[in-house]
């Protein structure tokens, strides 16, 4: 359903928002475009846009310097470990919640939403300490845990909306046919839930990689992930333009590709389907 | 329907998360109720037993507190009022018919994906640096004198970074929201000769009001926490020092856990206000 726009209503907003959407990627930009650059043009007067003599150097000095692959490993073990957790947690209890409901099954997902709000800095110091009484500071899978449990519940209330969009009559009809509550699950359920599975996966991953209050405050030298790493850059002995802008860029980079992916999975996920 | 047989399995595969979130709740809540009511000092004396209200009436009395909540509500309130006021100009841009839009919603979404510590640093240093930050040479280029972004500016600076991050989140949800709106009736009341003005006001306005409420307190939620676009920036210095970085100092800086206990039970307080009001519309949108 085309609706009828004049030829030049249609430009004049082209321009706009690609004006805009250039405006608000900048930063961006110019963080990859400076991870090319040496430390001598990072900061020349006038900036330099494209003319610069591009170099890879400062990702090879970061990685030599900083061990970056030792942070990122930590990102992808501690991000991709607390979202399996959290969906192997969290499968059974939005599949019972979305098939099974009962009265009590809207003051439960509720009363998940709520842990959420819980302010981090709140339980600060009770977590340091169990962390401290169970030798957990600083280690990964510490971090695993407490990044699984702060987004068990977005991940249990998108699954549980993804869930409630498919048909029981399938499953009614499965179970009519004999089948077991295994083989349900195994053979009817799990096809069709895999697309929603998948797109909890992604943005928990996200935003597990990006968390960055629980992995600035427990880790140090030995888990520390990305976003911890790039922490220690704001130290001002620790300040080149061209090195930072690698080792942001790099930081960043898997996660942007991954972001684009999951732009209907945010608001899903972020809104508890509060907006559709 | 549902079985006793499958009533009682449904209960036992909610049992894990259940427990786990009760536990993850419960266990640190009670430890920080305990704490903020005991003089707690770690590494001068340990455990030095009950005080009381001591503690909460010591944080609010401190002379940081005030700023602290000043700070807090500058900056939430800041980055609500540009976000939401941005986000929706753009949304209802975004929703016109263009050539790219499918390329520009990715360039507008991109920086809620960056990690807080790099969109922090990234704009501390390149852009709001005095000496060497874009913003500088910018500054220059027209010849005024340029600001010493951090220690002048601190709250806008920070405000500014906040935002940058926030607008996409923004614009995103209010871009579904408009995507959902009735465009027949739009024109319809465009051939009435309604200006655009009117029909923002009479019909955008009001189809918007629900998702706008929702940006909003799931943002002050997120915004009243806060936490590396200020500990990498300025470190709670020159004024920029939030609820939740002065509950931070006390507790892991000064290592005053009683007093910082007391502060994390006002943070926690303080955050359920907001709460109610958003899982009331959650609530609400369930039963349908």
């Amino acid at each position: 359903m085309a609706r009828a726009v004049s030829f030049n209503r249609k430009t004049v907003n082209t321009a706009l928002a690609w004006a805009i959407g250039l405006l608000i990627f900048f930063p961006i930009l110019w963080t990859i475009l400076t991870s090319f650059k040496t430390e001598g043009q990072a900061i020349a007067d006038p900036p330099i846009f494209l003319m610069f003599d591009w170099t890879l150097e400062n990702y090879a000095i970061v990685q030599e310097r900083s061990d970056y692959l030792k942070f990122l490993t930590n990102s992808v073990i501690i991000a991709g470990g607390s979202t399996l957790l959290g969906i192997l947690v969290a499968v059974p209890a939005a599949w019972s919640m979305a098939f099974v409901p009962s009265k009590r099954t809207k003051d439960i997902l509720l009363w998940m939403l709520s842990t959420k709000m819980l302010p981090a800095v709140g339980v600060l110091y009770p977590i340091y300490l169990i962390f401290i009484e169970l030798g957990l500071l600083d280690t990964k899978i510490g971090l695993v845990v407490v990044l699984m449990l702060i987004n068990l519940p977005i991940i249990v209330w998108m699954l549980y909306t993804y869930f409630k969009e498919i048909p029981s009559e399938i499953l009614e009809a499965a179970r009519m046919d004999g089948a077991s509550l295994r083989s349900e699950i195994l053979y009817v359920l799990t096809p069709m839930a895999i697309p929603g599975i998948a797109s909890t996966i992604l943005l928990n991953f996200i935003l597990a990689w990006n968390e960055a209050f629980w992995t600035l405050n427990l880790t140090a030298a030995q888990a520390a992930p990305l976003t911890a790493f790039i922490a220690s850059y704001s130290s001002p002995e620790g300040l080149f333009y061209a090195k930072l802008s690698a080792a942001s860029t790099m930081a960043i980079a898997p996660i942007l590709v991954l972001g684009w992916f999951s732009q209907k999975q945010l608001v899903r996920g972020l809104t508890f389907g509060a907006v559709k | 329907m549902a079985t006793q047989h499958s009533r009682s399995a449904a209960r036992l595969m909610m049992a894990p998360a259940v427990m786990l979130l009760l536990g993850w709740m419960l266990v640190p809540l009670i430890m920080t109720l305990m704490f903020s009511f005991k003089k707690y000092l770690p590494l001068r004396g340990g455990d030095l037993g009950w005080v009381g209200f001591d503690n909460y009436i010591r944080f609010v009395s401190s002379s940081s507190f005030w700023p602290s909540v000043m700070t807090t509500l500058i900056i939430v309130g800041g980055v609500l009022l540009i976000t939401l006021v941005l986000g929706t100009l753009l949304a209802l841009l975004l929703d016109q018919p263009m050539w790219g839009q499918g390329v520009v919603r990715i360039l507008v979404i991109a920086p809620f994906f960056v990690m807080p510590t790099v969109s922090a640093l990234v704009w501390k240093n390149m852009f709001m640096d005095a000496n060497y930050g874009l913003l500088s040479y910018l500054w220059e280029f027209f010849g005024a004198e340029p600001i010493q972004w951090m220690s002048q500016a601190s709250l806008t600076s920070i405000i500014t970074i906040v935002s940058w991050q926030w607008l996409p989140f923004a614009t995103l949800i209010l871009l579904t929201a408009i995507q959902s709106l009735d465009h027949e009736q739009l024109e319809a009341s465009e051939m009435d000769g309604a200006t655009t003005l009117k029909r923002f006001w009479h019909i955008v306005l009001p189809h918007l009001s629900r998702a706008i409420t929702v940006v909003l307190l799931i943002q002050t939620i997120f915004l009243l926490s806060i936490f590396a676009e200020i500990f990498v920036t300025t470190a709670g210095a020159f004024g920029s020092k939030t609820l939740t970085y002065l509950i931070f100092q006390r507790v892991l800086e000064s290592q005053n856990v009683g007093l910082g206990s007391a502060g994390g039970v006002y943070a926690i307080i303080l955050a359920n206000i907001v709460a109610i009001f958003l899982m009331r519309i959650v609530g609400q949108n369930l039963d349908k």
